[in-house]
């Protein structure tokens, strides 16, 4: 066993000179031969430079200007960078968070992990096939696959062949930098396990970047916590799960929504990760803390250690550390509502099926059914999530629900009014009715216009009642309603954070009072701790308003936590619907309890089937990948009929009653 | 009222002066909006961007004083209403004073005193000899070759001390201006001197300081040499130089103005409302990008030139006429070269359909029209101005090629091509005529260079991707 | 993939007539054949009767776009465009205003022009790509700097004084190879020589900046990254990694211009006295003889369109992620 690797006062600079911001400050690392460190972290603290640090591979501009780090016995910045590229691949390999990025789009996997073998290992063509055949075996891809190129595969496959490269020069030492943040839930599970399962049984030590707390709870022997470029705390995990110490690491259980934590506020910390270049004068944390005292604004804070391997940097007394207080817990007036039984929202058998043209005049050979028949409600004030991985049709669905895409077949109801059937003016007035959110805070506000002016376009469109003055007025309303100043209005999009800009998105949602927000991923581009403050914003605005929010999410725990009802979405169609507490404790569905099962945080413990080849184009969609399947799965495709409250796709949800 | 001149306003000067007003539009504006005064102020900071850009301006400058067309009044005879000249001069010819008027014999060498080429005179007695003949408007009253060298260098130094009083008076205005926000002129000065946001203004004020050095030196050597010598019918080529300056800008900008409508119009229509529009489109484009670009400006210029040709009763002037075929070339050349930008706001808008914000634009049922005014226009509008930047040099060095194959501007315009073609054939002579070529190559290159380098600052600063990629 | 190719013949044929009748346009809507026939015939012949005649010699006697006078089809059919263009798909191009055979003077002369224009090309493709790769080699150094300046300062000299120089320096100052001629066999090398130097170093700056900024582009992706972290040396990322995906658009781009070879340059052959297609067009040009220049559009029309097919045959080949549906 090999793989100790030793770093000490790590600093990066960012550009030139001695005033040159440091995105990485003074960062100790130890990890032991064979062991497992988590360095966890919001984006922006300097995680990903940190591991390119070691690497030696830290993008142009980005200059080392300070630290030792040793692997083993080797100085690994003493080394020429001759030598370096014997370690680098050789005894310490990286993989990276964008599998698909991270693979040379025009060579074949083969291509690229013999590459590696070739200038780790004895250059002997012979061996070499033999070799990538054993390693493409040892990360799970069937030899087969070797002949294939890059976008030929899935997410998680990729990831496999890229760990397979890395594995090449059989390193002591694999730092994987977010390896699973761009994957779906159940395929995460997969590569976790693999990470997991190679560690154990090449003796290598792994440094696993992330920003999940769950991930790092599954997999980590000590975990490292960073906060703007310096180490916060670093502890064994069970010590940093039983007793966090640093009031960062504390906020940061705090803020997780969980089901557990259902018709609770949630913890907030307030503002946002210092940005870069921030002149600091005490704790770095100090301006979010609500612990924070004199000095803390005054003297930065060293690392100290208050209990064996657990290691802080917080002026608090250590004793403090003993009482964990998980914050106070409020209710929600939201969750006072009774549900009112008017209907708000509704879908009948809604498809969109896109055409798939073929031959020489382009005729329509087949259709791709994104969504086929869906059918689901929302109350007023009620809170419904779609769940499901990527590719399932979930945003398809929302956009066609608000008619941004036309429908194929079926029916939109928005209190009681068939949307379908309205001309342009019709639909522009019920339009103010219905609302969207989008997922990516950046994408989703134009750049070139100021912050007031986007919120004026709906109030422009759809209230023409309205004069100047007023839409001044209610532009300085809806700002102070999402919590931002009424300045705000004359700024442009890019002087604000990501939360920031969510915030106004919701704003300009919101402008034209809307009974029905759909939230399409609103939160999945966000730190945890900017999450936490959107979702309560959400529940206050919902509480307030009776707003009824159709809320698409690929997390679970935030579904959990949020959600009156949940829907879970396969290939197009609802597997699942039910109330959520029912839902998360007891999932009905194959499915939905692969997805629970595959969620971080359980320590990994279902092993996932093996997928037949085959497809359900007749029967049930999932046949493919259900432990439960039967024969008649194969042909018989099942209806989504109530159980209970709730209602299943599956055959055997019936049976077991 | 007699003016003893009348303005005359050709074709060509409308368009550019329309052009004039849509620039200070959209300075304006600029000026105005936060994200288009941020990279220009970026382009301000950067050094060659800023020599370039006084360059230009110092381009612009000759080109729109030659833009003041007037004719003069003839000798007025009793009673009968004044007329005036068929002649079109413009300002430029009244700056230069007799440098139009200076024609010589034949070709001469830059500061010559003699004409290049022997010729049989008859002498005094009677006698004939083949001697240089004296230059009528060179080196006027001064004895021989020596004197002149003497006044030449006596003149250079004269230059060189009011282009330097000059650059001290900019100097002074500008460490004025810097100051006034700075406290006081020394700060002004301090901040010019050493600053580094002042690098930009640092570089263009020696660019300025040199052009005015050079400048004054002209202006005391030109009225009694020819600078840059003679071409072949005796005009100074350094007049000629100054002339050509217009072509070559009018070619490189007018031009715009029938390509921008027509590839901002079809390339936004293309790829925002796609189907059949995008269709129609596309082919009109793949069919004009299909003939070779040449070969469709020669068949479009061959045409034009017949109808100018068979229409002489719509021109009062030749200069009107030669006027128009500068007009026509432009307006082919836009007609031909908006493909291009066509295609890039295409693919842009199809990729800015897509985003969440065009999504939530549609879901208020915001109209298309507005969509493409609001959302689409301003951020592509970095595009457009890139792409108008960097095609400015491809066409004034466009026009020196078209002129050479024998479709480019009218052979009385005085343009760089024209000067090209005409030395051309002069090369075989011994020793060569090498000024005319030289004269050519100097101002085009440095307009070209400026244009280039003004190019790469502009889209540094306004596209997002090349940013640190030099 | 025979379907898609199928389909892309099929649309070029609308292109094609497009070309046609934008060329027809230019050339008779504003320019009538009687306009044509006394320009022809020359100022002292004008007569009525001669324009007549010259039109029915020269097959210009019919309306332009549509024969009102003729019954069904041939309304559309029996006229100027018909029989002007109906021809040219058949690669028939007629006889030039002297009488000669365009055709055959086409298969005469794309010859030489290709003789120039293919090693200008390739020569061209090697240099530009090895100076782009040496200032990607030595990015953000002085002699990257160095690289750039020099390519800007190349663009900004137009094209004419680099035939000019190239002629003067080397024909006449160090009389090493004739300054202009054309001549079959070996000793066309000598000839070939001065053209394509020029027409290479004339294309420095543009290309080898822009290719640059491609391998630039490219190798701030994340598999450059990833190869690094293999261990793998600078060179070795630079030339598999880089220059591999780098060489697709690259390298496709190129393709497009190889059929258009045939056309040679009109500068850089009646500069040099090149007997190609390039100078034959430019005298057409200068001679206003529209025949000759109908007939290279067309057939300009026709290699870009080839161009085109073949350029999306070799992404097939070279770039696995495409298939042709």
């Amino acid at each position: 066993m090999g793989g100790a690797l030793t770093a000490r006062s790590l600093r990066v600079a960012l550009g030139p000179g001695a005033q040159a911001p440091c995105p990485v400050d003074g960062v100790d690392l130890d990890i032991a031969a064979g062991e497992c460190v988590v360095l966890l972290g919001e984006s922006g603290c300097g995680k990903s430079l940190t591991a390119l640090a070691l690497m030696r591979l830290l993008p142009d501009g980005l200059t080392l200007v300070g630290g030792r780090a040793s692997l083993g016995e080797i100085d690994l910045f003493a080394l020429p960078e001759q030598a370096m590229r014997t370690v680098r691949g050789g005894r310490m390999a990286m993989i990276f968070q964008e599998p698909m990025l991270s693979l040379n789009p025009v060579m074949t996997i083969a291509a690229q992990v013999a590459e590696a073998l070739r200038v780790h290992r004895d250059p002997q063509a012979a061996t070499i096939g033999d070799a990538t055949a054993r390693l493409l075996d040892a990360v799970g891809l069937e030899v087969r696959l070797g002949a294939s190129y890059p976008f030929q595969l899935s997410g998680g496959q990729r990831q496999r062949a890229l760990i397979a490269t890395m594995l090449a020069g059989e390193p002591e030492l694999l730092i994987a930098d977010e390896p699973t943040t761009a994957l779906d839930v159940t395929v995460q599970a997969q590569i976790l396990r693999l990470l997991r399962g190679l560690r154990a049984a090449r003796g290598m030590s792994l440094l696993l970047i992330t920003h999940d707390l769950d991930v790092a709870r599954d997999m980590a022997d000590r975990v490292i916590v960073m906060y703007a470029g310096q180490v916060v705390e670093a502890a064994d995990r069970a010590t940093l799960y039983r007793q966090p110490f640093h009031p960062y690491t504390r906020k940061l259980f705090s803020v997780l929504p969980s089901a557990h934590a259902r018709g609770q506020r949630l913890a907030a910390i307030p503002g946002a990760v210092p940005p870069l270049g921030t002149k600091h004068r005490g704790c770095r944390f100090a301006a979010r803390c609500d612990r924070a005292f004199a000095r803390c604004h005054e003297e930065a804070p060293l690392l100290r250690e208050i209990g064996s391997g657990h290691q802080v940097r917080c002026h608090l007394d250590a004793g403090a550390g003993a009482i964990v207080t998980m914050p106070a817990v409020q209710t929600t007036t939201a969750q006072g509502i009774e549900p009112a039984s008017t209907r708000l929202f509704e879908v009948a058998d809604l498809q969109v099926h896109f055409p798939i043209r073929k031959g020489l005049l382009r005729r329509v050979t087949g259709w791709f059914k994104a969504v086929d028949g869906v059918d689901l409600a929302i109350d007023r004030g009620e809170t419904v999530a779609l769940v499901g991985e990527s590719g399932c049709g979930k945003t398809t669905l929302a956009r066609a629900m608000l008619r941004l895409i036309p429908p194929t077949h079926g029916d939109i109801r928005l209190e009681g009014q068939s949307l379908l059937a309205l001309g342009e003016s019709a639909l522009r007035e019920a339009r103010a009715r219905m609302q969207i959110v989008f997922q990516d805070p950046f994408s989703s506000l134009n750049p070139r216009l100021r912050v007031g002016e986007i919120l004026e376009e709906g109030l422009r469109s759809l209230r023409l009642d309205l004069d100047r003055g007023q839409r001044t007025a209610r532009i300085d309303e809806l700002l102070g309603k999402v919590g931002l100043g009424a300045d705000a209005a004359g700024r442009y999009p890019h002087a604000f954070s990501g939360g920031q800009r969510q915030r106004i998105a919701i704003a300009r949602a919101l402008a034209v009072e809307p009974r029905l927000l759909v939230c399409d991923e609103p939160t999945s581009a966000l730190d945890v701790s900017v999450q936490a403050q959107i979702l309560s914003l959400l529940q206050d605005l919902q509480a307030a308003d009776g707003l009824g929010y159709l809320f698409i999410a690929h997390n679970l725990p935030v579904v959990g936590y949020l959600a009156d009802r949940i829907a879970v979405m396969y290939r197009g169609r609802i597997v699942e619907e039910g109330p959520a507490p029912k839902v998360m404790a007891a999932p009905a569905h194959p499915y939905t309890q692969l997805l629970l099962e595959s969620a971080p945080g359980r320590g990994l413990r279902a092993e996932p089937p093996e997928s037949r080849s085959e497809d359900g184009s007749t029967g049930c969609a999932f046949f493919g990948r259900c432990p439960k399947a039967e024969p008649r799965c194969a042909t018989v495709r099942p209806e989504l009929l109530p159980v209970d409250d709730r209602r299943v796709a599956c055959h055997l949800a019936r049976t077991e009653r | 009222m007699n003016l003893g001149f009348r303005p005359e306003l050709l074709w060509s000067d409308a368009l550019l002066f329309l052009l004039l007003a849509v620039v200070v539009m959209f300075a304006w504006r600029s000026a105005r909006n936060e994200h288009l005064r941020a990279p220009w102020r970026r382009v301000a900071r950067s050094r060659l961007g800023m020599s370039a850009a006084v360059v230009l301006i110092a381009y612009a400058c000759i080109g729109i004083v030659d833009s003041l067309h007037y004719r003069p009044a003839l000798p007025a005879t009793e009673g009968q209403p004044v007329q005036y000249a068929a002649e079109v001069r413009s300002l430029l010819d009244v700056l230069t004073g007799e440098l139009r008027t200076r024609v010589e014999d034949s070709y001469s060498a830059p500061f010559s005193l003699h004409l290049y080429s022997r010729e049989t005179v008859t002498q005094p007695d009677g006698s004939q000899a083949r001697v240089f003949p004296r230059l009528q408007h060179a080196g006027v009253g001064l004895a021989d070759a020596a004197a002149a060298r003497a006044d030449i260098v006596w003149r250079g130094l004269r230059g060189i001390a009011l282009g330097a009083l000059g650059g001290a008076l900019v100097l002074i205005v500008a460490a004025f201006a810097v100051g006034r926000r700075l406290g006081g002129w020394r700060a002004g000065w301090m901040a010019i001197r050493c600053a580094p946001e002042c690098s930009g203004l640092r570089a263009g004020l020696a660019t300025l300081i040199g052009l005015l050095v050079l400048g004054a030196i002209a202006v005391q050597l030109v009225p009694n040499y020819h600078v840059l010598g003679t071409d072949k019918v005796g005009t100074d080529v350094f007049y000629l130089s100054l002339k050509s300056v217009r072509t070559g800008l009018l070619i490189g900008t007018l031009t715009t103005l029938v390509t921008l409508p027509l590839a901002l119009l079809l390339g936004l229509a293309a790829g925002y409302y796609g189907g059949r529009v995008d269709d129609v489109i596309q082919y009109l484009y793949t069919t004009l990008n299909s003939i070779p670009g040449v070969l469709l400006i020669a068949s479009a210029v061959l045409v034009a030139q017949v109808q100018i040709e068979l229409h002489p009763e719509l021109f009062d002037t030749a200069a009107a006429r030669s006027d128009l075929r500068l007009v026509s070339l432009c307006l082919i050349l836009g007609m031909t070269s908006w493909t291009g930008l066509a295609r890039l706001l295409r693919a842009e808008t199809l990729k800015l359909r897509e985003m969440d914000y065009i999504q939530a634009a549609r879901a208020f049922g915001v109209s298309r029209a507005r969509i493409i005014g609001r959302h689409i226009v301003p951020n592509v509008a970095h595009l457009v101005l890139i792409t108008v930047a960097i095609d400015f040099s491809g066409l004034v060095l466009a026009e020196a090629v078209l002129s050479y194959v024998g479709v480019g501007v009218d052979p009385v315009t005085a343009s760089w091509g024209n000067m090209i073609n005409g030395a051309r054939l002069e090369l075989a002579r011994e020793p060569m005529v090498w000024w005319q070529l030289s004269a050519a190559f100097v101002f085009m290159f440095a307009l070209v260079l400026s244009a280039n380098l003004f190019a790469d600052s502009v889209r540094d600063a306004f596209d997002p991707r090349a940013a640190g990629q030099g | 993939m025979l379907n898609y190719f199928i389909r892309r013949v099929l649309y070029a044929l609308p292109i094609l007539i497009g070309v046609n009748l934008l060329t027809f346009m230019l050339f008779f809507v504003v320019n009538t054949p009687d306009n044509m026939a006394r320009i022809h015939l020359g100022a002292k012949y004008v007569t009525p009767e001669a324009i007549e005649k010259w039109k029915v010699e020269h097959g210009y006697d019919r309306p332009l776009l549509y024969n009102a006078g003729a019954t069904g089809m041939s309304k559309l059919t029996d006229t100027l465009f018909v029989d002007k263009s109906l021809a040219l798909f058949a690669f028939d191009f007629g006889a030039a205003d002297d009488g000669r055979d365009i055709a055959r003077e086409i298969r005469h002369r794309m010859w030489p022009s290709l003789a120039i224009a293919l090693p200008n090309f390739l020569l061209g493709l090697v240099a530009y790509l090895s100076f782009a790769l040496v200032m990607v080699f030595f990015r953000a150094s002085y002699l990257d700097l160095a690289g750039v300046v020099l390519c800007v300062a190349l663009m900004s000299v137009s094209g004419l004084f680099y035939i000019i120089g190239g002629q003067y320096l080397v024909g006449k100052l160090w009389h090493l190879v004739p300054v202009s001629g054309f001549a079959p066999g070996a000793e066309m090398l000598k000839f070939l020589l001065l053209p394509v130097l020029v027409g290479v170093i004339g294309g420095l700056g543009d290309s080898s900046r822009f290719y640059r900024t491609l391998f630039l582009e490219e190798i701030h992706k994340d598999y450059v990254r990833t190869a690094r972290a293999k261990g793998l040396s600078e060179r070795v990322v630079l030339f598999r990694h880089v220059l591999g995906n780098a060489m697709i658009p690259i390298l496709t781009g190129a393709v497009v211009v190889i059929p258009r070879l045939f056309l040679g340059s009109l500068i850089v052959e009646s500069f040099f006295g090149i007997p190609g297609l390039g100078s034959y067009t430019i005298e057409a040009i200068q001679a206003q003889d529209f025949a000759i220049v109908r007939s290279m559009v067309f057939l300009g029309s026709v290699l870009y369109i080839v161009g085109l097919l073949l350029t999306d045959l070799s992404y097939t080949l070279v770039d696995p992620r495409v298939r042709l549906e």
